[in-house]
């Protein structure tokens, strides 16, 4: 297999007009220190920590981070993926790639085997986001992880901006939004009774932006399909969707080949493409500054459900 | 604003890349603020003002409000639906947690804590309020300072915010009136001293409008309120200097964790991790670890960036020391010959502020989480309470209720490294833990911030 991943597309790429990668300026830096903060603080505290890893711009972001606090020695925690089975190739050959190099331990926690043995049913949409839910929950159990770390950010969605930096999940998940602990300086408090595990959010406070000038102040790895390419695609509720095992084009849809990059991702039968001629670093962060869509209203279907789909989501146990 | 819809394509104009090509090339700085006002001040229409004004709501934000708005019979953009997250605050019209918002300036980089106003939901405005950097305090110039204003300023004042704004609101209400702003900004300059904030700026605006919040003037403005020629509430919160002192305290760094690598690359590494809570550390200092006592020379400074001569407050380092010493996590760095030392102690006194719907019980067990120190610890109530309406410490019952401010004393089954919280915001404070569920009961202050009646020395 060949490997797509693009190591060289921060500022410092070799093509020509190109600016220099550019240095992080105080607000970053201080992102950057209390999520490491965080991230020790897990280690710290927890027996056996796991970090969600998707292959998505905010895991890579994350796991960047948390190499960070624990260098020079390798980083103790596990990498977790849900994997809905609908992800586009890159992303697999991508988190293949930074596992293989970081030496990592990967739990992969397969939507399918839970479909194939009846514990998750299939949606009559497809859609396999919401079904993550199961498999994930079992895996904690499973592997008796005490600490689960996400890359998830307040600024995506308005209820995660009332999520904690620590926050305490029951033994089925659930998160309550009026139980949450208060969470006081930085004084973090992880403790919780057996059965209950604790989702750690060191990037909470960063917002995409944040997360892009990141990326290109540390020429952090991505999966090429974040940056523009040629793709076959269709158009579905506005967005731009790619065929593979989760669909074709349906009825009156008609597939052509568009320049296009990801803007999160995902589910497959769910995330869509945007237009976008952005092909470098500086490229996506020109294009998302002067955005007038939301990166989860541009491109997540599942988010456009309800005014509260994150919400119902998150009780139920969801990331 | 215009809008899009279709595929998402965005339609920017020339003018809009250049002011984004001028946001990212500018260095910015980050400030964490919290805001604070009651029921009705106009709290989340305020927040929905500063993140539309600085242009922070994207078009389908923007547009799913104005459709939540119409749905809700409202003619006009209700921006108090941008800040309300969860599906009972918007059927309800209240706000039930603390939400954090983003919004930036080409200077700066805000982190907002929007808090609720009830009383019962005074232990959010605690918990915004103990990682901001500033705080904006929401009056009512209707009905001039409340009860909930008090007890506002009281926990900025508690908590040690170091910058205080009070915002007067809904000066459209008043037709901008100069005289009734004049009244109520002398009440509540009146009842920040009392509580120690002798500093605070009083802004008259109106967040309905917009005036005086982002912009001073532009259409929306209303020449009744020509009067104020200071600055507007943006400007205020992008000029309030956060770095500079911070790093000229005495030096601190709770030790979060020994980094032992012992692969073949880094077979004797050994370094110290922490987040730097206050000063600056160099290489070549002579440090001392607290408890215990162990002293050492700094030989190097691992940053995020790779090595480093100096590092300061706010920064996560790994430090290297000369010695093998046996210092580890739940003690704090201190200079060897600084001036100021932490308190090593095994009782305390201090505040705290019971956030538990479970009321204290008599020398109740529980734990304390002190920088990365975890004891055991018996807590024992004084039977003192902060009266907001007082504004005093008087006389209260032994048990402290949820959103109470009391005086306590604490025994620890092992001694602890603090500093007085008027001191060190990261080191003179503490966490109150139940022992047997985790949650976090209260939140403490060594000593006692809030020490009563107006002192007209202050």
């Amino acid at each position: 297999m060949t490997l797509t991943v693009d190591t060289d597309r921060g500022a410092t790429a070799g093509a020509a007009g190109r600016a220099p990668r550019p240095a992080m300026d105080a607000s970053l830096r201080a992102l950057e220190a209390e999520a490491i903060q965080v991230i020790r603080e897990v280690v710290a505290e927890f027996d056996r920590p796991a970090l969600l890893f998707s292959g998505g711009k905010d895991s890579a972001v994350l796991l960047h981070v948390a190499r960070k606090a624990t260098a020079p020695a390798p980083l103790p925690i596990a990498l977790l993926h849900v994997d809905t089975g609908h992800n586009l190739p890159e992303v697999l050959e991508f988190r293949d790639h930074v596992v293989a190099q970081g030496n990592h331990e990967l739990v992969v926690a397969a939507v399918e085997e839970w479909i194939a043995d009846g514990r998750v049913t299939e949606r009559p949409d497809g859609v396999r986001n919401p079904l993550q839910t199961v498999p994930l929950l079992d895996t904690i159990n499973e592997r008796r992880f005490d600490a689960v770390l996400g890359g998830a950010r307040r600024d995506e969605d308005r209820a995660r901006a009332k999520e904690r930096i620590f926050s305490i999940r029951d033994a089925f998940g659930g998160w309550d939004p009026r139980t949450q602990r208060p969470e006081l300086w930085n004084l973090y408090n992880g403790r919780h009774a057996p059965g209950e595990h604790t989702r750690v959010f060191p990037l909470s406070n960063w917002t995409e932006l944040d997360i892009w000038r990141y990326i290109a102040a540390e020429n952090v790895e991505l999966p090429s399909i974040y940056y523009a390419h040629e793709r076959p695609v269709w158009r579905r509720d506005g967005m731009w969707m790619t065929p593979g095992p989760w669909g074709e084009p349906g009825e009156g849809e008609t597939l052509e080949t568009r320049l296009v990059r990801y803007r999160t991702v995902g589910d497959g039968s769910s995330t869509g493409a945007v237009d976008s001629t952005a092909t470098t670093v500086a490229d996506v962060i020109a294009e998302i500054s002067v955005s007038r869509l939301t990166e989860r209203g541009a491109t997540r279907a599942d988010d456009r459900l309800s005014e509260a789909a994150m919400e119902d989501r998150k009780r139920e146990g969801y990331f | 604003m215009t809008t899009t819809t279709g595929t998402g394509v965005d339609e920017t104009t020339e003018a809009e890349r250049e002011a984004a090509a001028e946001v990212l090339a500018a260095a910015r700085s980050e400030l964490r603020l919290v805001v604070a006002g009651s029921v009705d001040d106009g709290k989340s229409t305020l927040v929905g003002r500063l993140l539309f004004d600085t242009k922070s709501i994207l078009a389908d934000t923007y547009e799913s409000i104005t459709d939540a708005s119409r749905r809700r019979g409202s003619e006009d953009v209700d921006l108090a639906l941008l800040t309300d997250g969860l599906r009972a605050e918007r059927e309800q019209g209240i706000t039930i947690d603390v939400a954090y918002r983003y919004f930036s300036t080409p200077r700066r980089s805000f982190v907002l804590a929007d808090t609720p106003g009830h009383t019962q939901y005074t232990r959010n405005t605690v918990t915004g309020a103990s990682t901001a950097q500033a705080a904006v305090v929401l009056v009512d110039v209707r009905h001039g300072v409340s009860v909930q204003t008090r007890r506002h300023l009281a926990v900025m004042a508690l908590l040690r915010v170091p910058s205080v704004i009070v915002a007067v609101n809904k000066m459209d209400a008043q037709a901008w009136s100069r005289a009734r702003f004049d009244e109520v900004a002398a009440d509540v300059r009146a009842v920040a001293r009392n509580v120690g904030l002798p500093e605070i700026d009083v802004v008259p605006v109106s967040a309905l409008t917009g005036q005086n919040v982002v912009d001073g003037g532009g259409e929306r403005h209303d020449a009744a309120g020509d009067w104020y020629s200071g600055a507007t509430l943006l400007e205020l919160l992008e000029g309030i200097d956060v770095t500079s002192r911070a790093a000229h305290e005495p030096f601190r760094m709770p030790v979060q964790l020994v980094i032992r690598p012992r692969t073949p690359e880094h077979p004797d590494y050994r370094g110290l991790a922490g987040r730097i809570a206050a000063g600056t550390l160099r290489v070549g200092d002579v440090v001392r670890a607290l408890p215990g006592g162990t002293t050492s020379t700094v030989t190097g400074l691992d940053t995020p960036a790779g090595p480093a001569q100096e590092a300061a407050a706010g920064e996560s380092v790994t430090v290297l020391l000369s010695d093998e010493v046996d210092v580890g996590r739940g003690q704090v760095l201190v200079h060897a010959d600084g001036e100021r030392q932490p308190r090593v102690l095994d009782s305390l006194d201090g505040v705290v502020c019971w956030l538990s719907e479970k009321p204290s019980t008599p020398n109740q067990r529980v734990l304390v989480k002190a920088g990365t120190k975890v004891v055991r610890a018996m807590l024992t109530t004084s039977g003192q309470a902060w009266d907001v309406d007082a504004q005093d410490w008087v006389a209260s019952d032994e048990q402290a209720q949820l959103n109470d401010i009391v005086r306590v004393g604490v025994r620890l089954a092992e001694s602890v490294a603090v500093d007085e919280y008027t001191d060190d915001r990261h080191t003179g404070g503490f966490l109150v833990i139940d022992a047997a569920g985790g949650a976090t009961l209260a939140a403490g202050m060594v000593g006692n911030p809030l020490t009563g009646r107006f002192d007209p020395s202050i």
